[in-house]
């Protein structure tokens, strides 16, 4: 299903949405785009600029409680509360690097021995209208990993830019319902511009980089520490870029004790860091940077695509180059890799 | 011979008795720079300077305790390193310092802001003494060096490297003002007007500590008390008065030796105004001890030290 909406009454949707669903959409704080919880009276900012975080938070949010513990006074037992997430979620104005990242989770939390309820509910219960990008930046590379720019992977409704409004195309039946509401018109033939669009924006990204000999030319360095040492000599060992990542789903889990009313939350966690893979007994396996970059590179470029099908576990949104404060790039540590020779 | 030649045949004379020495190079596209690790007269070719080479190397220099290194720093920089001399936490004779006298570096904020289109469409860059021409998504905008400078080099009041082996360039003039707009825009809020402000603030933070992993003071690393499990002190939820706990903790722990390098502010991904905490912090401790960190070798930082009466807390006088 293919129709038109303009820029007016796509906030319209965002606003109607709102009052039923937990609406995420790019808001503009100065020049600062980040995902916000869209209120009716706020202005949606889908065009000056990428987010500067994915929206991974849609379907994977940076704290999510576990359950509630109650006590009172008494001696009496504890009480459990659950806290499955409940309700419906729109992510508007996301990019096809946004929407994409969720499916690298599904083979992990949706497997048949172990269900993660909490990301699983929220994966149903999420819609995706995307915004397909015109032109990519210098540090997008969606199309190296088996995406692009119009990508419409991930996503139940696709838009692309087209004079004042955006031509959308429904990819899921719940993509489909949204499409019949009265804020949306024929598209007649704007879709052609639009498909013009789209083709204009895949050809302005160029040739895209093989990656295939990625997972073995990664592997065949694993014990190689002087060439991760050289590529992690600038990394600070922050957490920007796995934070940034639409694909990264690593998270903590802690109890936040507030006297009677204490909670068990999970966090994003972040291999950068120290404390990852710090065991109990004081030992760490990955105890400096070099380490903890070999697998952050790895995971995504050499271990996630041995076992799933050759997918790599990138987007190539290019958040954790252009938000890294060092500059560090990814792109460059996998070609190192790929073109290492003695 | 140019200020970078000059800096190269430094480098050159010395890198055969250095580990490494850390400067800078073109990064991922013509609007950034990104540390360099200079081990050859190869690696040497790449070195560039000037308005994009933002980065405070000094953050580097505690992590390789034992080695000897050489590292190129600005004025602001080499505040840094002197702070963590006056902290014992290098030691002098393991480093050679490149001193540079500086013009300034850009704000890729002011930058961003100031564009026809994202900087992330950055097609070419030209830099030249008054600015930088950027084409970004075909339109070419002229950026006046004084519209894009860092807010901390326009208060610069050292932009000459205080300390140095080598001090390449002619020395620079400290800029006239000493007083930021923001600041002081800032800084006249009601505390209602200050709280609602933080509360919008850090709803963004990610807490991804990049602000605390790019500071070069911040060196406890690997054993920050914000991520802690037992005790665990700061929670991990990312609400609004956790995240502003944490940044509390941050600019607490700075007390007395913050340089105002500003690296807190440049790397944090969502632009959280983190100086406004930090300049706020440091007049009091200017106030209070008379005390400018890192700007002088042989002083204490005033929390490493005590004085039985301090000359200006009256401590028995309420």
């Amino acid at each position: 299903m293919e129709k038109f909406i303009t820029t007016t009454n796509l906030t319209r949707l965002a606003e109607e949405l709102a009052a039923n669903h937990r609406v995420l959409a790019p808001v503009a704080t100065g020049c600062t785009v980040t995902f916000r919880r869209f209120q009716p009276g706020m202005t949606l900012d889908l065009h000056s600029r990428m987010a500067a975080v994915s929206a991974k938070a849609g379907t994977f949010p940076q704290t999510e409680t576990l359950f509630l513990v109650k006590r009172d006074t008494t001696e009496k037992k504890p009480e459990l509360i659950e806290t499955l997430p409940q309700g419906k979620n729109v992510v508007i104005g996301g990019r096809p690097c946004d929407a994409r990242g969720k499916l690298m989770f599904d083979p992990v939390y949706g497997t048949e021995k172990i269900k993660d309820l909490y990301f699983l509910q929220r994966r149903e219960n999420t819609i995706f209208i995307t915004l397909a990008c015109d032109r990519p930046e210098t540090t997008c590379f969606c199309h190296s990993v088996g995406s692009g720019p119009a990508d419409p992977t991930g996503s139940d409704i696709l838009l692309t830019l087209v004079g004042d409004g955006y031509v959308a195309r429904a990819m899921t039946p719940a993509g489909e319902d949204i499409l019949k509401l009265s804020l949306f018109t024929e598209a007649g033939d704007k879709g052609k511009e639009a498909d013009a669009k789209n083709a204009k924006a895949r050809e302005m990204m160029g040739q895209p980089h093989d990656y295939s000999s990625a997972p073995a030319t990664i592997l065949a360095r694993f014990d190689d520490m002087d060439f991760w040492q050289a590529q992690a000599a600038k990394c600070i060992s922050c957490g920007a870029c796995t934070y940034m990542c639409p694909t990264c789903y690593c998270f903590n889990i802690t109890d936040d004790d507030l006297g009677l009313n204490s909670q068990r939350i999970r966090t994003w966690d972040n291999c950068m860091s120290h404390t990852f893979t710090l065991e109990g007994s004081g030992h760490n396996p990955r105890s400096t940077k070099a380490h903890r970059l070999k697998n952050r590179v790895g995971h995504k470029f050499s271990y996630y695509p041995d076992l799933h099908q050759g997918v790599m576990a990138c987007c190539g949104c290019g958040r954790c180059i252009k938000q890294c404060p060092v500059g560090i790039d990814i792109r460059q540590i996998v070609k190192a890799a790929q073109e290492y020779s003695e | 011979m140019s200020q970078l030649d000059t800096l190269k045949s430094a480098i050159k004379d010395r890198l055969g008795e250095l580990e490494c020495v850390i400067g800078w190079e073109q990064g991922y596209d013509p609007l950034h720079a990104t540390p360099l690790f200079i081990r050859t007269e190869a690696d040497l070719d790449r070195l560039i300077i000037g308005p994009l080479a933002v980065h405070n190397l000094a953050t580097y220099l505690t992590a390789y305790k034992g080695k000897k290194i050489g590292v190129v720093v600005k004025g602001c920089d080499s505040r840094s390193v002197i702070e963590l001399l006056n902290e014992n936490l290098i030691s002098r004779d393991d480093l050679v310092i490149f001193g540079l006298c500086c013009d300034g570096v850009v704000s890729q904020r002011k930058i961003r802001a100031a564009l026809p289109a994202d900087p992330g469409f950055v097609e070419a860059v030209d830099i030249s003494a008054n600015g930088l021409k950027i084409t970004v998504a075909g339109q070419t905008a002229m950026l006046n060096m004084t519209d894009i400078l860092a807010d901390k080099c326009r208060t610069c009041q050292h932009p000459n490297a205080l300390i140095s082996d080598v001090l390449i360039g002619e020395n620079r003039q400290s800029a006239s003002s000493t007083s930021l707009a923001c600041q002081e825009e800032f800084e006249a809020k009601s505390d209602a007007e200050k709280f609602a402000f933080w509360q919008e603030t850090m709803s963004r933070c990610i807490r991804c500590y990049a602000c605390r992993n790019a500071c070069p003071m911040c060196v406890c690393r690997d054993y920050c008390i914000a991520t802690s499990r037992d005790p665990l002190w700061v929670s991990q939820d990312n609400s609004p008065a956790e995240n502003f706990m944490f940044q509390m903790i941050h600019v607490s722990h700075l007390a007395g030796r913050c340089t105002e390098c500003g690296e807190c502010e440049r790397a944090c991904p969502v632009d959280i105004p983190l100086m406004l905490l930090r300049r706020f912090m440091n007049k009091q401790v200017q106030d209070v001890f008379e005390h400018q960190a890192g700007t002088d070798l042989e002083q204490t930082p005033p929390l490493l030290t005590f004085k039985v009466e301090e000359e200006r807390i009256n401590e028995r006088g309420w």
